[in-house]
């Protein structure tokens, strides 16, 4: 793999609270373009290596490299430079309460370009109807489902077109179906768009259904336990644990 | 029900013989008989017969684990139980659910506890010092860039602070000058000195109650929601969500707040000293003053300073009434009592900044002779 091929580079990430070590010297990359899911159990730090990878906590040590710049250490106007290249939906869609849909959109591209209202609003508009919400941009977040949330919260991300998009649990709490065009939403934007997308789920159909590149995290060896694609680790991988996971066993079975 | 028989064999076992329905309801009796009856054969094996249970729940199992667990394994047999609650009784491991408890956590001596507190007191005060900062910068940046300045949010919060707390202020304001009124007038009667209750009205709300009163208000109605509003938005990572677009919470939450206060806490404090005033007018009317001596009386007694006093104070507490109640959101860790625990904190500790800075205006207008 040729190394401009690396868009996001974490290395020696080492993650915790206070003096406890969540997860130790984890590195790996994500590709430009692909679709990278980190997966792991209920508690096993992946939502921690998201916070880290978006410069929302700092890191015990290591560094997070996106695009070559370290978002670690950088600060002020080298920190919005990264920023800029990211876009984030958090789990909840975490869309302002008391801004439409539309507003939602709007406020990243009125806070850094300096187009005109009119052509912000053609943007935003544009975007809202990209995940398929054109007839709800004058809605408030409360007034529409949860699906819909975090669909708008995904066009609120993409509004300044990042080259990558960070999405926490996606799917979660949404039934199968919403879940299914969610994933065909993502898929899409990254065939169409060349976007990078970077998941923490646990869904494991949507793992299957958009997921190029998985990496597994778990508490026991506070680091990764495998990586690679989904598939091949779902049938070939060496470690149980991670074989239970693909296939859906308990990890006990009561007598 | 549940009974429980007791007896011993020839060789040498004790046998508690279990019968009757085993679940919550009626289990209390027999289980602490049957331990009593275990602990009262030391060395003998036991033999749980279970032949007449008719039906046992999860409290039943429970009894049943916690009497295999009296002794050391394989001393304490359970016979006879029925096979579909010895499917039950099978599910456990009697000696892990004893290893199962979780230690409890190391309790902190006193000593170590007065620590904590105090390391947590040290750490808020220097919250608060850092927030200041950050406030003041975010404020300065706002007045050098007024382009920057979210003005819509800046218009609904001055309605909300403002507009929609003028039946509240007016009504406190109104009863005070009223009973500070009525209060005084009575024992003043006495020397014929009613007439002086004006100035006292007047210079009380005008230099000390009118901006404090108001100021309280305030923080029990706008700090609680700032703090609650910001403290809910925490929660649902919608502060997150600005830090990540590269936002400032502080310039994009707290500067439209602050700003808000700044306008509106000056007007209503204003509006206070008014209302108090006639109050106190009206409740005088009773005691044969008429409005035309209050006026003129107040106004001989109450000179411009007096009311700068009073009005310079009501700016300085739009600021810390503001400033702490955002400052108490953007704490609010998670959990579901977080967000109250936030408002909560963002009255208290604005009413005491509020006491210990007009403690600190007093001092400075006594040096100022003002």
């Amino acid at each position: 793999m040729a190394s401009d091929d690396v868009l996001i580079s974490v290395r020696d990430l080492t993650v915790g609270y206070g003096d406890v070590a969540l997860l130790e010297h984890v590195s790996f990359d994500v590709r430009r373009g692909e679709i990278f899911v980190i997966l792991g159990g209920s508690g096993s730090g992946k939502s921690t290596i998201l916070k880290h990878m978006i410069g929302l906590n700092e890191p015990l040590a290591g560094s997070v490299l996106i695009d070559g710049a370290d978002i670690v250490t950088a600060s002020g106007d080298a920190r919005r430079e990264i920023l800029r290249k990211i876009g984030v939906m958090y789990q909840s869609g975490a869309l302002f309460g008391s801004m439409t849909l539309m507003e939602n959109v709007r406020l990243p591209l009125e806070e850094y370009t300096d187009l005109e209202p009119g052509e912000i609003d053609l943007i935003a508009r544009m975007k809202l109807s990209l995940v398929g919400l054109a007839l709800f941009t004058g809605h408030l977040p409360a007034e529409v489902s949860g699906g819909m949330q975090k669909r708008a919260a995904i066009a609120r991300a993409m509004a300044l077109d990042p080259m990558i998009l960070f999405l926490d649990e996606p799917s979660a709490g949404l039934d199968p179906i919403t879940s299914a065009e969610l994933d065909a939403l993502i898929k899409r934007l990254s065939r169409n768009l060349g976007v990078t997308f970077v998941i923490v789920t646990h869904e494991l159909p949507s793992i299957f259904a958009i997921a190029d590149r998985v990496i597994m995290i778990d508490r026991r060896v506070k680091g990764i336990v495998a990586e690679g694609d989904p598939r091949k680790l779902r049938d070939e991988a060496k470690d149980p644990w991670v074989r239970q996971f693909f296939n859906r066993e308990p990890e006990r079975v009561p007598a | 029900m549940a009974a429980l028989a007791i007896s011993d064999t020839t060789d040498g076992r004790r046998v508690l013989a279990l019968s009757g329905r085993l679940d919550a309801n009626s289990i209390r009796r027999v289980w602490a008989e049957g331990r009593e009856a275990i602990a009262a054969a030391p060395g003998k094996p036991v033999v749980v017969d279970a032949a007449n249970v008719e039906y046992c729940d999860g409290a039943g199992i429970a009894l049943l684990v916690d009497l295999i667990a009296q002794r050391k394994a394989g001393d304490v047999q359970v016979a006879n139980l029925a096979p579909a609650f010895e499917t039950l009784l099978q599910q456990f491991d009697v000696r892990e659910v004893e290893r199962d408890q979780d230690p409890p956590p190391p309790r902190r001596g006193s000593i170590a506890e007065v620590g904590v507190i105090a390391a947590g007191m040290a750490q808020d005060i220097r919250e608060q010092i850092v927030f200041v900062g950050e406030a003041a910068a975010a404020l300065g940046y706002a007045i050098v860039h007024p382009a920057s300045i979210r003005w819509k949010d800046v218009w609904r919060i001055c309605e909300r602070v403002g507009a929609d707390a003028l039946p509240i202020v007016a009504l406190i304001s109104f009863l005070l000058g009223v009973i500070l009124a009525f209060q005084s007038a009575i024992p003043m009667r006495r020397f014929g000195a009613e007439i002086f209750v004006a100035d006292l009205i007047g210079l009380a709300m005008l230099r000390e109650l009118g901006p404090l009163m108001t100021a309280i208000l305030l923080a029990g109605r706008s700090g609680a929601a700032f703090a609650a509003e910001i403290g809910t938005m925490t929660v649902n990572q919608e502060v997150d969500a600005l830090t990540t677009m590269g936002l400032d919470p502080v310039r994009f939450l707290v500067t439209p707040r602050i700003i808000a206060a700044l306008l509106m806490t000056p007007l209503l404090t204003l509006f206070a000293d008014l209302i108090s005033l006639a109050g106190g007018a009206i409740t005088l009317q009773s005691f044969s003053i008429p409005y035309v001596t209050f006026i003129h009386e107040v106004e001989g007694i109450v000179d411009y300073s007096d009311f700068m006093a009073g009005f310079v104070k009501s700016f300085v507490f739009a600021v810390l009434i503001a400033g702490i109640g955002c400052l108490r959101g953007l704490q609010t860790s998670a959990g579901a009592s977080a967000v109250g625990d936030a408002a909560t904190r963002a009255v208290v500790s604005g009413i005491v900044l509020l006491v210990a800075v007009d403690g600190v205006f007093a001092v400075i207008y006594y040096l100022l002779d003002i």
